[in-house]
């Protein structure tokens, strides 16, 4: 199984993962601003946020990411 | 009744790149994912292959420059995410240089036929080399086809972006052999009125129609 940048093959964020989920944590919602903050390029924050919902991490709201039960436990 | 053909159209320029989601060295990516940033799309024909890593070379020399324009690099053959990453691995071991972006991984040609990488004169089962420039609104704005044997000059990709970008800001055009710096091109006027207004302007005419000016 290949691992994904933000999901790794034992369904766990990666250190990108983490990264997103961490700025999502403080209040960081979209993909742009993500990006601004992680240092990561815009294409890979939008990559990394599509697993991360798809894990069951984060949601979408409109156009915003907000942190589900699930990836707040990753990120106390 | 019409006829149904297995005739792929090929993107030209000034059309929306089309959209794909491909397995790549970092994840799925859509092209979508790259909106907002330009796009260098290239193909190569082969992980393990001497042009193609003085090419993989190259565009990792460039690839700050590339940054520094708002442009991203995504590379793409017919080989697996395993060969990929077990060959920029090899790159890095042997070279130093590492490969910072992504490589698509086009098993089943999807994107290749999309794009028109696949010439079967020069070869039935390997991507040529092209480069597709595209820009913050997916759209394309320049095709390049090298062949097999010739590898790619980077410092011409640069210039291209340099040029597309410079064309955009300032409503300008480019001249052969133009640089950054260099006078640009103002558009040839499409009224006599305007070519007579064009002579009085204060540009650099050698005559109503080829008129330079320094941005």
């Amino acid at each position: 199984m290949i691992a994904l940048p933000c999901i790794s093959a034992d369904g766990k964020p990666t250190k990108s993962g983490i990264a997103t989920l961490t700025a999502v944590k403080n209040g960081t919602s979209t993909p742009e601003a993500i990006s601004e903050a992680t240092g990561n390029p815009l294409f890979k924050v939008r990559s990394g946020l599509r697993e991360l919902v798809n894990a069951g991490f984060v949601k979408q709201v409109d156009d915003n990411y907000q942190l589900t039960p699930e990836g707040s436990k990753l990120v106390p | 009744m019409e006829e149904k053909t297995d005739e792929i159209r090929l993107p030209l320029i000034g059309e929306k790149a089309p959209d794909f989601e491909a397995a790549t060295t970092q994840g799925t990516l859509r092209l979508s994912d790259f909106e907002g940033s330009w796009l260098v799309l290239f193909s190569h024909p082969a992980d393990f292959t001497p042009v193609c890593t003085t090419e993989f070379m190259a565009f990792s020399e460039i690839y700050e420059e590339l940054k520094k324009r708002n442009t991203e690099l995504l590379g793409l053959s017919v080989d697996s995410v395993s060969s990929h990453i077990a060959w920029i691995r090899n790159v890095e071991e042997k070279t130093g240089i590492k490969i910072p972006f992504p490589i698509i991984a086009d098993l089943n040609k999807e994107v290749s036929q999309k794009f028109g990488m696949i010439h079967p004169s020069q070869s039935k089962t390997e991507t040529i080399r092209c480069v597709f420039i595209i820009d913050t609104e997916s759209k394309i704005r320049t095709i390049l086809y090298y062949p097999l044997t010739t590898g790619r000059n980077m410092k011409e990709i640069l210039r291209i972006i340099d040029a597309l970008q410079t064309t955009d800001k300032h409503k300008v055009a480019t001249p052969a052999n133009w640089k950054p710096g260099d006078p640009v091109v103002v558009p040839p006027p499409s009224t006599t009125e305007q070519a007579e207004e064009r002579i009085k302007a204060g540009y650099d005419c050698k005559d109503w129609y080829l008129c330079f000016k320094k941005l």
